[in-house]
């Protein structure tokens, strides 16, 4: 497979009057061509950080990217300069956003929105943007596109602007999406028709998806591989299927036992991650997550774990996973015990 | 399991309207029946709109209903007036579903869970500062968080705050509106757990209001499901789970994607058209019959009544 994004030991900090927050504290990924992969986590982990900083959307200041390179078809994008990034940004690579509300401009019709980087990036005609406009909005299956082209983004409700949102960012056919919690802030059965619509997309125009998200049901829908993060770094990945029946991080264990099941009995209680995660102002040197852990040793608080690979592109970084670390059998998922 | 018991709540034809100018009135909450027996919890679904915030703060008097009644242990709460109305108050509370707006962060945490202690004269002096600090540890904090503010916590100790001033007036019954929705998967465990605990602690009879249905099925003995004001079933959760009736509820059920692959990988989706009409000019007839795959010519003309099909399931559709 063609690697098409290639982020390597990303660090990105904010400063602010209390000190420096280490949003992210070395991230390295690849994304192929046309794949989808979901990064996932809880509020402050870092996601969003990272992604924002694939765009190069961080504000500077107070944001800066300390160390690492995110290298997009060859070129390095945190080399380029701002009008470089601007020729990038919504045609080769663009992003839907958590807030419909917020996110389209209020006192453009939605139509002109399509339109905008088609003119920009693409160079159409003003007319010929405008019925590319209506054929997106179709696409992203909004009835009446003539009629709708036309109308403010207050005149749609929640779901369609979400779908206005995905045919603005797919207008130019960008070669990477990237779409930050598409679907919390929508209702589950809308929530259902922009997945599928993502996913029929996905599979019509080969764009690579990066989905940002804490629900671990949209990621067993969606995503083909899985980056889990906690405290600024990726703390496991691995194909779908691994990370749902194989996991090997006592935090990936907790996320899966957090959310009931359908069939769990309401007489067994919920597992929950006991505590908070760690104040990203001071990170701890050793794993972020071993005051939260239950079979935290001692050099976990000594020293953060190198990434151990399980199987071919699965690999964790739990000191668990070492030869001499204690046997422990996975409280979830199908997996073995470790070796 | 089915409570058996007393109905502590008593939900009779509740009609919730709201003007929103140019004569056009929103229906949020239209002619609404429910029993909510002591010490169960029944869960309220349905999407964002549907009314059930509304139903849920016209039962605890935060709204004046426009029609019809809602019985507190057989009394009508919204014609209480004097020490009966004091009464209600302490005994019915509500937690809120955003832990950030429904804090005051002008006081202490101390002060937001005695406000209540107060107003009610349960405590006093000593007896009062050891209530509070009971109330702390009884949802997982310490008595070092009295003094301080609001701010200072994150969103699942906030909510923990909310949990305390619920309990502090020894309330029987609590709305919970959203109390998850707004935390961490990770932190939407603990307060479940503790939601629970204080339930059987406390005999405590809640409603749970939600959207997160796997969630809800979780936490309920029976749930009901809201659409455009109007409940269109209501069964235990298990039956609800197991044998959907309405093509609404059949479609919300598919909807929610299982956090395991193979399950979403197997599942046949009932995609459901369209948006949710609005409850300003809600359809005639039944209200879902814009998106309903089943909708036969009857289905415009006259709104289905909710009926027991079968023992404790109750349905509002033609096809039963």
């Amino acid at each position: 497979m063609e690697k098409l994004l290639e982020v390597k030991d990303l660090e990105v900090s904010f400063k602010t009057y209390a000190g420096e927050i280490k949003a992210v504290r070395g991230v390295s990924f690849d994304i192929n061509k046309g794949e989808i992969v979901a990064i996932v986590g809880e509020s402050g982990c870092g996601k969003s950080v990272t992604a924002q900083s694939i765009m190069r959307l961080i504000p500077m200041p107070p944001g800066i990217i300390k160390k690492g390179s995110i290298i997009f078809e060859g070129r390095d994008i945190t080399k380029l300069s701002e009008r470089e990034m601007e020729h990038i940004r919504g045609s080769e690579m663009s992003m839907v956003f958590q807030d419909p509300m917020t996110s389209l401009n209020p006192t453009m019709k939605v139509g002109a929105q399509i339109a905008e980087s088609l003119i920009k990036h693409q160079k159409m005609h003003s007319k010929e943007a405008w019925k590319k406009a209506i054929e997106m909005l179709k696409m992203v299956g909004i009835p009446n596109a003539e009629k709708r082209a036309n109308q403010y983004p207050h005149e749609f409700s929640g779901g369609m602007r979400q779908r206005a949102m995905i045919a603005i960012a797919l207008a130019c056919n960008p070669k990477l999406l990237i779409a930050d919690e598409p679907t919390t802030a929508l209702d589950v059965t809308i929530q259902a028709q922009i997945l599928d619509l993502m996913r029929d997309l996905q599979k019509k125009l080969n764009t690579a998806i990066i989905i940002i998200t804490h629900n671990l049901g949209v990621v067993a829908n969606l995503a083909e591989r899985v980056l889990v993060m906690y405290a600024g770094k990726i703390i496991e990945r691995g194909n779908l299927d691994d990370i749902f029946y194989n996991p090997r991080h006592p935090y990936t264990w907790g996320l899966l036992m957090s959310v009931p099941t359908p069939d769990l009995d309401k007489s067994k209680k919920l597992a929950s991650i006991e505590g908070t995660p760690p104040d990203l102002f001071a990170p701890p040197v050793g794993c972020p997550f071993a005051p939260r852990c239950e079979y935290a040793m001692k050099i976990c608080y000594e020293k953060y774990p190198e990434e151990f690979t399980v199987s071919d592109g699965h690999s964790v970084a739990c000191w668990l996973m070492h030869p001499l670390a204690p046997k422990v059998k996975p409280p979830v998922g199908k997996g073995v015990t470790l070796s | 399991m089915m409570v058996e018991g007393m109905p502590l709540v008593e939900i009779k034809n509740l009609k919730k309207y709201f003007n929103v100018g140019r004569g056009a009135v929103l229906k949020a909450v239209d002619n609404v029946n429910l029993q909510i027996r002591e010490g169960e919890t029944v869960g309220l679904v349905g999407e964002s709109g549907c009314g059930k915030t509304t139903l849920g703060r016209t039962i605890v008097r935060l709204y004046e209903p426009t029609a019809g009644e809602v019985l507190f242990e057989g009394k009508n709460v919204h014609k209480l007036a004097g020490q009966q109305l004091k009464e209600f108050n302490r005994k019915a509370q509500m937690i809120f579903q955003d832990p950030y707006a429904s804090l005051n962060p002008r006081m202490t945490v101390r002060d937001i869970i005695g406000e209540g202690i107060d107003i009610h004269g349960l405590y006093k002096n000593k007896e009062r500062t050891e209530r509070i600090y009971e109330l702390l540890s009884l949802v997982g904090l310490n008595k070092e968080h009295a003094n301080r503010f609001p701010h200072e916590f994150s969103g699942g100790q906030r909510q923990r705050i909310g949990i305390a001033r619920a309990l502090a007036v020894e309330p029987k019954f609590i709305v919970c509106d959203e109390p998850i929705s707004a935390l961490d998967v990770s932190i939407q465990a603990q307060v479940i757990n503790l939601l629970m605990e204080l339930q059987q602690k406390l005999k405590l009879t809640y409603l749970f209001i939600a959207h997160d249905l796997s969630m809800v099925k979780y936490v309920s003995d029976r749930i009901a499901v809201m659409y455009l004001g109007v409940i269109v079933e209501l069964a235990t959760s298990e039956d609800l789970h197991k044998k959907p009736l309405h093509p609404y509820t059949q479609a919300l059920l598919s909807a929610i994607p299982i956090p395991d692959p193979e399950t979403e990988r197997k599942k046949k989706r009932i995609l459901l058209e369209g948006d949710v009409p609005s409850p300003i000019n809600p359809p005639k007839g039944c209200r879902f019959v814009t998106r309903c795959r089943y909708a036969k010519p009857i289905c415009t003309e006259q709104q289905p009544e909710l009926k027991e099909v079968e023992k404790n399931h109750f349905v509002a559709c033609h096809l039963y």
